[in-house]
């Protein structure tokens, strides 16, 4: 075999702390290696080439570059000695920059581990052997799973660009929070205004499938080919006949039901629409409420209902969707911010989230827009506002900045003045973020334009002063000081946290999430909307923090991503997979147990039951060579005889 | 029932009516209170403020003494008493810590020390709620009534291990059992002004003065309180605190265990009530006789909407 | 003192010198992670005292975050800290801000820094009694903290009814582990007065 290496400085990110020269002149004396060099940026366009000129000019066979980890230029350099004319797999990569160069200081020390990991590479490539990629036809439908306004964006894109699209939506209707949002940062335009035509583009699309009130039971398969189980939650009422009238939700009973979407602000009914503008417009029975799934005698709604839609006796139901890509865009929630006792546990009726304030300037809300104090109905004339509420808080476990808060705050005292022309608005803050096009201007409008006091500490406590009103403790590090304000409501910019089911959903994808349960992107910066699995693709909150614009971009750039990948009939198959050897396999079916894609079938050969592996379904995972008995599995490209050599290669070293 | 019991200074001084019912009360519930004997001062804020290792051996020879006398577990009734003996046993699991303190004392402290608690803790441990309202003979219904702990009893946090720290509820629980309305007072752990009346009294007065305005216009007719310092801060220097605040209070500033011993039947005298400054006759008058729960009022199994 | 600018490049660590600052010195006595306060000033929206505070809570935060060792130690806020630890409990970054408070009067008090010393009186007054009674004795305290701090009528007001009440014990109470607290407190005086001598020595060197 004749081999070549090319040690890479990486700039000074691995020359810095590793003699490359010195590793390339040792790595030139290693078996079949005809030919080793330390270029400077092997990775970029020169780099490259130089690789494809020393394949032509030193007639190599195989080649080694220790540069990164593989996760980004493996692919990069199979590519470039797939272009020289080698087999893609006739490639191997050392990483010393994140093993070696960014984790020790000893040059010494790192040079000699550098020169190590090049032996093994060069060892591993001696006994690589070119491997085929087979294509696979793929199903060119796509899953999103939330109908937040990241979901819609994504659905949209697809099913305009000719994709069927699957959306599953937890909730009674689609809209997600923006739904529940009265005016939107930094035009103020109405939030329903601008997503509602959105939503009813989603109900009327031709390729749209939508389930509402559902969720994912489970999800098998791979890119190109997944089976999707769809929870259809029961709802009590048949909604291929209801019609949305609303007859119902007027003249239910049990009139204490906990309204959901408007945050709790005011009771609701057990039976209920979710807003006038709900995608889709049907009702729903909240069981927890209705008297007649209670055991107490009603069915009022049965009984009004025009078209006979109400079934008590309804159950869960299941679908399953084959689909070939998968967006995920479940969003977030607001976290449970009645741990603070400083701020009441959530028993002061006047102390309330920023998402339940946005219900009650609402005009579709339970008020009809009239911001009104919850305790009594009148109308607050000192509004405190108070950021970072479960943000930044390490005490708590939540370091994280939620992002859009001080944007809609902004918004929110804006809203107040509009509202309440006589009326004081004051923010609680720690630092103002405000860096997208035309914030920072928006919360300077607040001060400047709409009086709001901008107060720089956080609030310590709040209760109520027995004389009507609510005492805020706060302090102003600006002067120094601490104040006191007397507030007619206090409303709190509570901090997001992951969807919940976020990380059982995030099991059944086999993705990735950080340790709050936000989604993990494959690279922070150049792969924002693809994850770890391939064909699942991320976009809005339910990643990280972000507001509205960005959501919306991320949706279509999900939606691109899935395009991308559909716009062709077939996949190539990784060739790196686990291949049985029938005549050492004695079907003990251990294999088939351990599999976590359901990759491997018993088949009989010859009279025996063998095992025998779906090259398209298998991952490359491993575990079931690690399982095997008999050793009778082997992942190609990974076999025993490929790390055998790696550690011979060590211990002679 | 037997407790060791570190009673304070301010038992044998400023709060003697603290030391009067709370010892009658524990002897009503059945439970005796074994004073370690020979006692000294934990130190109070004093000690602390100048020096750790002074605050610690001080502590230290009284657990010392309860260890030696066979006790793990010392209970007292003064959260500042309790917070010392804490702070001490948590910093004598520091080896080099305690061989300081070890030296500052006549022997070396015993190895294995009692665990401390506060009366009002180990009250609620050993006499349950239902009991409690089993053996009252008078009822507080009627009473409107807030808890008022202070600092020490929560504070630090992991320290005290009482309760929700921001919103503790043990006096709320027992009083409620006995009948009293329990008003909710967002201002049941902040601070009075601690020992600085005599130093600072504006301190005092101001934070006081703020505690007894929110009682007040929350229209409670006592606050109830489980600290010395606090109960002297807010009962003998109220007067103090309404210069501060420009307004009159009259707010009695009753123990705890004062309100408890009323329900258990126990005389005034009994309860030390003459040393309040600010008097509870208003509050003595609203007691009536507990009644037994009649047939009528018994819950029914089912009630119709 | 508080409107002087201050010079922050004097307070640099040195590259030779191994000697921690004096941030690093209040973290390590108080085993606080001082350099994670972010001043969001939660501790001093909560504090009781900060009405007679000259430097809030949050602002000696930072003046030890920045090596003002000076600033710091010579607040007259030390003196007036309740120790309640509202602050404790309410920083974002889990910071026991009472207890650095309470590390930097031990310093102070070290350093002779006694800004206000009618506090500083008060605890000595007390902790004079309890060295000579083993316990507290109330009026003693009171007679001893009158006359030094020449504050002849503090609490006159209180007398007559304090006395009517009998919330003053006229008598120390004896009790027979009096001399065995006297003599913890004569063990401190010399531990003290030693590792002051240790300090001083090697400070010579």
């Amino acid at each position: 075999m004749r081999i070549g290496v090319f040690i890479c400085h990486c700039g000074s990110n691995i020359a810095g702390t590793v003699d490359c020269a010195q590793v390339a002149a040792k790595a030139a004396l290693f078996p079949d290696v005809v030919y080793a060099t330390d270029p400077m940026y092997t990775c970029a366009e020169p780099g490259q080439a130089a690789i494809e000129e020393a394949i032509h000019s030193h007639k190599l066979d195989g080649v080694v570059v220790a540069s990164c980890s593989p996760r980004m230029h493996e692919p990069t350099f199979r590519k470039t000695v797939e272009r020289a004319g080698l087999n893609p797999y006739m490639f191997e990569m050392a990483n010393i920059r994140e093993h070696v160069s960014w984790i020790g200081r000893d040059i010494e020390a790192n040079t000699r581990k550098a020169t190590e990991l090049v032996r093994l590479a060069v060892e591993k490539l001696r006994h690589n052997r070119p491997l085929q990629a087979q294509e696979f036809p793929i199903t060119r439908r796509v899953l999103i799973i939330g109908g937040g306004v990241a979901g819609i964006q994504a659905a949209l894109d697809c099913a305009d660009g000719g994709i069927p699209v699957v959306l599953v939506e937890r909730e009674a209707t689609i809209g997600g929070k923006m739904a529940k949002l009265d005016k939107t940062f930094p035009t103020v335009d109405c939030s329903a205004c601008i997503l509602g035509p959105k939503m009813v583009d989603v109900a009327q699309h031709p390729l749209i499938t939508l389930y509402a009130h559902a969720e994912i039971e489970a999800i098998s398969g791979y890119v190109g080919n997944f089976s999707v189980s769809i929870r259809q939650r029961t709802t009590y009422v048949d909604w291929s006949k209801c019609t949305g009238c609303g007859t119902c939700t007027e003249k239910c009973p049990s009139k204490k039901s906990y309204d959901h979407f408007n945050e709790g602000i005011a009771p609701t009914t057990a039976i209920t629409i979710a807003f006038p503008q709900a995608i889709p417009k049907k009702a729903v029975i909240n069981k927890d409420f209705c008297r007649q799934l209670n055991g107490k005698k009603c069915a009022v709604c049965a009984k009004v209902c025009p078209t006979g839609a109400i079934d008590f006796a309804m159950e869960d139901s299941f679908v399953t969707e084959n689909v070939g890509s998968i967006v995920v865009a479940t969003g977030y929630d607001l976290m449970d911010w009645t741990i603070y006792g400083q701020y009441g546990h959530g028993r002061y009726p006047d102390v309330i989230t920023s998402l339940a304030y946005e219900r009650l300037m609402n005009a579709s809300g339970p008020t009809g827009g009239h911001i009104v104090r919850p305790s009594d109905g009148k109308e607050p004339k000192s509004v405190v506002f108070v950021q970072c509420v479960g943000s930044r808080d390490p005490a708590i476990g939540r370091p994280y900045c939620s992002g859009f808060c001080c944007m809609y705050t902004a918004k929110q005292a804006i809203l107040t003045k509009d509202h309440i022309q006589d009326s004081q608005s004051y923010v609680f803050y720690m630092d103002i973020r405000a860096p997208g096009k035309m914030y920072d201007e928006f919360t300077r409008r607040a001060q400047e334009e709409y009086g709001t006091h901008y107060i720089r500490g956080r609030v310590s406590q709040i209760f109520p002063d027995g004389q009507g009103q609510l005492t805020v403790l706060g302090m102003d590090t600006l002067l120094g000081r601490p104040v006191e304000i007397k507030a007619d409501l206090v409303v709190l910019a509570v901090g997001i946290e992951a969807s919940r089911g976020a990380r059982e959903l995030a099991e059944k994808l086999r993705i990735s999430y950080d340790a709050y349960g936000f989604f993990l992107e494959s690279h922070v910066k150049l792969k924002p909307v693809e994850t770890n699995t391939a064909g699942v693709f991320l976009a809005g909150v339910c990643q990280g923090a972000k507001d509205i614009p960005a959501s919306v971009a991320q949706g279509s750039a999900a939606a691109a991503k899935v395009l991308t990948l559909f716009a062709r009939e077939t996949l190539a198959s990784n060739p790196q997979i686990a291949q049985v050897t029938a005549k050492r396999c004695v079907g003990c079916g251990k294999c088939l147990r351990c599999c976590p894609f359901g990759a491997i079938k018993s088949s009989l050969v010859k009279g025996e039951e063998k095992a025998e592996v779906i090259a398209t379904m298998c991952q490359g995972c491993g575990l079931c060579t690690a399982t095997c008995p008999q050793g009778a599995i082997q992942l190609a490209h990974a076999t025993d005889d490929h790390i055998l050599a790696e550690v011979n290669a060590l211990c002679r070293l | 029932m037997q407790l060791a019991y570190f009673p304070g200074c301010s038992a044998k001084g400023s709060s003697l009516d603290y030391e009067l019912s709370t010892q009658a009360v524990m002897a009503a519930l059945g439970i005796t209170l074994k004073e370690i004997a020979d006692w000294n001062c934990c130190g109070s804020t004093p000690a602390h403020a100048v020096s750790s290792l002074l605050s610690s051996a001080l502590c230290a020879r009284n657990l010392d003494l309860a260890a030696r006398a066979g006790a793990d577990l010392l209970a007292t009734p003064c959260p500042s008493c309790l917070s010392n003996l804490k702070a001490t046993s948590k910093r004598l699991e520091d080896a080099s810590f305690r061989q300081k303190v070890n030296a500052l004392l006549d022997a070396p402290c015993a190895e294995t020390l009692p665990k401390t608690t506060s009366v009002m803790q180990a009250m609620a441990e050993l006499v349950s709620l239902d009991e409690l309202a089993q053996k009252a003979k008078l009822s507080l219904k009627g009473l409107k009534l807030v808890a008022y702990y202070g600092c020490l009893m929560s504070r630090p946090a992991e320290l005290m291990q009482f309760e929700d720290p921001e919103n503790p509820m043990l006096m709320e629980r027992m009083l409620t059992a006995l009948g009293a309305e329990m008003l909710d007072f967002p201002l049941k752990t902040a601070c009075c002004g601690a020992a600085f009346g005599i130093p600072q009294r504006p301190l005092t007065a101001k934070n006081s003065g703020r505690i007894l305005e929110l009682a007040a216009n929350l229209g409670a007719d006592a606050i109830v309180t489980c600290c010395p310092l606090c109960q002297m801060n807010l009962d003998l220097r109220q007067a103090q605190a309404e210069k501060a605040m420009g307004r009159r209070f009259a707010l009695p500033a009753p123990y705890y265990t004062q309100i408890l011993g009323l329900a258990l039947g126990l005389s005034p005298e009994d309860l030390g009530l003459a040393k309040l400054v600010v008097p509870m006759d208003g509050l003595l008058a609203k007691l009536t006789p507990k009644q037994a729960p009649l047939a009528s009022e018994a819950p029914s199994s089912e009630v119709s909407e | 003192m508080m409107n002087k600018t201050l010079c922050l490049n004097s307070a640099l660590p040195t590259k030779d010198s191994n000697a921690p600052n004096f941030s690093q010195k209040v973290a390590a006595l108080s085993q606080q992670a001082i350099h994670t306060c972010y001043q969001c000033g939660n501790c001093s929206a909560g504090c009781p005292a900060a009405f007679a505070y000259d430097l809030q809570v949050n602002q000696i935060m930072r003046a030890v975050q920045l090596n003002q060792e000076d600033l710091a130690l010579s607040a007259k806020s030390l003196w007036l800290c309740l120790g309640c630890a509202t602050c404790s409990l309410r920083c974002p970054n889990a910071i026991d801000v009472a207890r650095v408070m309470e590390t930097l009067r031990h310093l102070a008090r070290q350093q002779n820094k006694i800004t206000v010393p009618v506090v500083e009186k008060f605890w000595l007054s007390f902790l004079n009694c309890l060295r000579a009674f083993g316990r507290s004795y109330e009026i003693g305290t009171m007679v001893l903290y009158m006359l030094r701090s020449l504050r002849l009528t503090t609490d006159l007001d209180l007398a007559p009814q304090a006395l009517a009440k009998a919330k003053l014990g006229l008598l120390p109470h004896t009790h027979a582990g009096r001399a065995a607290v006297g003599r913890i407190f004569t063990r401190f005086a010399e531990s003290e007065a030693q590792s002051k001598r240790d300090k001083e020595a090697s400070s010579c060197n």
